[in-house]
């Protein structure tokens, strides 16, 4: 984005980032700047182009073309110093389920390393911090879904990293494990660690992120903190109307009722500032959906605002 | 070169969990080839027309060149799938790739394992040797040299194509129609030249006739000329395996 400022002290800096796989383009001259102490978001639906990005910052994937600096190098030349300051949970957790859970932090450790004793304490530390202590002798393979990725975030966080790379942290777990992890990871961010997540949760994004990109097909559609996206793309509050199956009334039905409406497979979106009078006006007209409910706009509207597609589909 | 240390180190801490079986088998399974071919059908050849091959009795023929195929064996099993789990099924790799720790350190540490890996099953196996009798020359200590070496004349072509592979369908493929035809016809188990002309000819473009050639000669402490050209074959093939392992694996770790 043009307007988005360059600041001499940002941590990642990407400026016209491409990544082609042959002929396909999976990120498309992306530009942006993650600052030091902010958690920022890529938002996006699967082969965004999230996961593309999120290896190039890693250093395990080289750009195809334009400009990327993290912690002020290069990554294709500095890698390994750049991941000595990193920390990366990747998509699917790469734990050695052959080995028990203190011994991944400890083996971790040395990857970066450090002696053998602080490898130790560090560990210890990480056990408590991701409430891990009564399971530290246990095999990786017999922890649950949360716990395996709470490993997984302590042991990128061995060498106590500037910068924690978070791709998907919470796809696949359950309401409590997902409460938890985002838990921890608020805490880091409290203690100034800069967090870069991928996610297609909007709740996740709305959580965790300061600041945020909407990607679709390789591209930036929409930046900024999720509450101005959600000004700027939506209206502040969602009437949703569900219709008996096959009664849903020709849209012209519900014509000016609302600023804007989408049409979904199961339900009608009718975006509007005052979701209570839309719901009355939807009665005046003599319309009888089975359900209404009146909500405050979220991320995913301003994803069906600018792709016309839900998130996750 | 820290950082292939510490993969060796990762390996090695695996390692902890697992030796005991590992080990066990080292044993068992040279005691029950030497016993089964060496004694059992060796009994049977002293008693016939020949007596002897190349003038040596059976058991001590057989022995070295089992200690060469067993390294082959294990470089096999060791680059296949366990390779196979660190690149996409455990994603070993990729965890070691998100810290300091280099593809070069990677492939580094992964043959320093595989040596150590087949210094052990090695010395087990030679062990087995000295108490069955067949050692005779303290140049025969060699011999397990000489097995590490067409084990990793192995091990590193194969780890090479496993780089490149997604499913693991073409390894029981592999030990069919490559290790187990070089198991039977490389040499272990009769002297090659009773073999077809054609089918030598190819026994000795593989790594392992070398290997079998160079072991039994030093298990019976003879150092002929020829031993130069058996380590430079080992060597060869080991070299251009590692090349070849070095940009499969970046491709496939790196993209």
């Amino acid at each position: 984005m043009a307007s988005t400022p360059t600041r001499p002290d940002a941590l990642i800096h990407a400026r016209g980032l491409s990544k082609r796989f042959g002929d396909l383009v999976a990120v498309d001259a992306v530009d942006f700047d993650v600052n030091r102490g902010e958690a920022f978001g890529f938002l996006g639906p699967n082969g965004a182009g999230k996961t593309s990005t999120m290896r190039m910052i890693g250093c395990v994937s080289s750009p195809s073309g334009g400009v990327l600096r993290v912690l002020g190098m290069d990554p294709v030349h500095e890698g390994p110093r750049i991941r000595a300051r990193l920390g990366v949970v990747p998509q699917s957790d790469t734990l050695d389920t052959e080995l028990h859970v203190d011994e991944n932090l400890f083996t971790y450790a040395r990857y970066f390393g450090l002696p053998r004793d602080t490898a130790r304490r560090r560990a210890e530390q990480l056990l408590d911090f991701v409430q891990l202590r009564d399971r530290a002798h246990d095999n990786v393979e017999f922890l649950s879904g949360g716990m395996k990725r709470r490993l997984t975030i302590a042991r990128a966080l061995v060498n106590e990293p500037e910068l924690l790379l978070l791709d998907e942290p919470t796809t696949g777990l359950d309401p409590q494990a997902r409460h938890l992890v985002w838990d921890r990871l608020y805490r880091l961010k409290q203690q100034g660690v800069t967090i870069v997540l991928t996610t297609h949760y909007m709740d996740e994004a709305e959580q965790l992120c300061d600041r945020l990109v909407v990607m679709d097909k390789a591209k930036i559609v929409a930046f900024g903190s999720p509450r101005s996206l959600i000004d700027q793309y939506s209206s502040r509050e969602v009437l949703e109307l569900r219709f008996p199956i096959d009664t849903t009334p020709a849209l012209d039905g519900l014509d000016g009722l609302a600023e804007r409406i989408e049409a979904l497979p199961d339900r009608v979106l009718l975006y509007t500032s005052d979701g209570e009078a839309a719901a009355a006006a939807v009665h005046g007209r003599g319309l009888r959906p089975e359900s209404i409910l009146v909500r405050r706009s979220t991320l995913e509207d301003v994803f069906l605002r600018l792709t016309g597609r839900s998130l996750i589909e | 070169m820290t950082g292939a240390q510490h993969v060796l180190e990762h390996h090695l801490t695996v390692y902890r969990r697992t030796w005991k079986g590992s080990l066990f088998m080292s044993f068992l399974s040279p005691v029950l080839f030497l016993a089964a071919m060496g004694l059992g059908l060796g009994s049977l050849i002293a008693r016939g027309p020949v007596r002897t091959i190349d003038g040596v009795s059976y058991l001590v023929f057989l022995a070295p060149g089992l200690l060469a195929a067993s390294a082959m064996q294990a470089a096999f099993v060791e680059t296949t799938y366990p390779i196979m789990a660190r690149i996409q099924w455990q994603r070993t790799y990729e965890g070691m790739l998100a810290t300091p720790i280099a593809v070069l350190d990677v492939l580094v540490g992964e043959f320093g394992w595989l040596t150590f890996r087949l210094a052990l099953s090695s010395c087990a196996f030679f062990f087995v040797m000295l108490l069955f009798g067949t050692v005779h020359s303290v140049l025969a200590v060699l011999a397990i040299v000489a097995a590490i070496l067409t084990g990793l004349a192995f091990a590193a072509p194969i780890l090479s194509w496993t780089a490149t592979r997604r499913t693991d369908q073409s390894f029981a493929l592999i030990g069919r129609f490559v290790i187990t035809p070089l198991f039977l016809l490389g040499g272990v188990f009769f002297p090659l030249h009773q073999l077809p002309q054609v089918i030598q000819g190819i026994a000795w473009l593989t790594p392992l006739a070398h290997g079998v050639a160079l072991a039994r000669s030093l298990s019976l402490g003879v150092l002929a000329p020829s031993a130069g050209i058996h380590l430079a074959v080992l060597l060869l093939y080991a070299a251009i395996g590692i090349t070849a392992a070095r940009i499969t694996l970046q491709r496939r770790l790196v993209q």
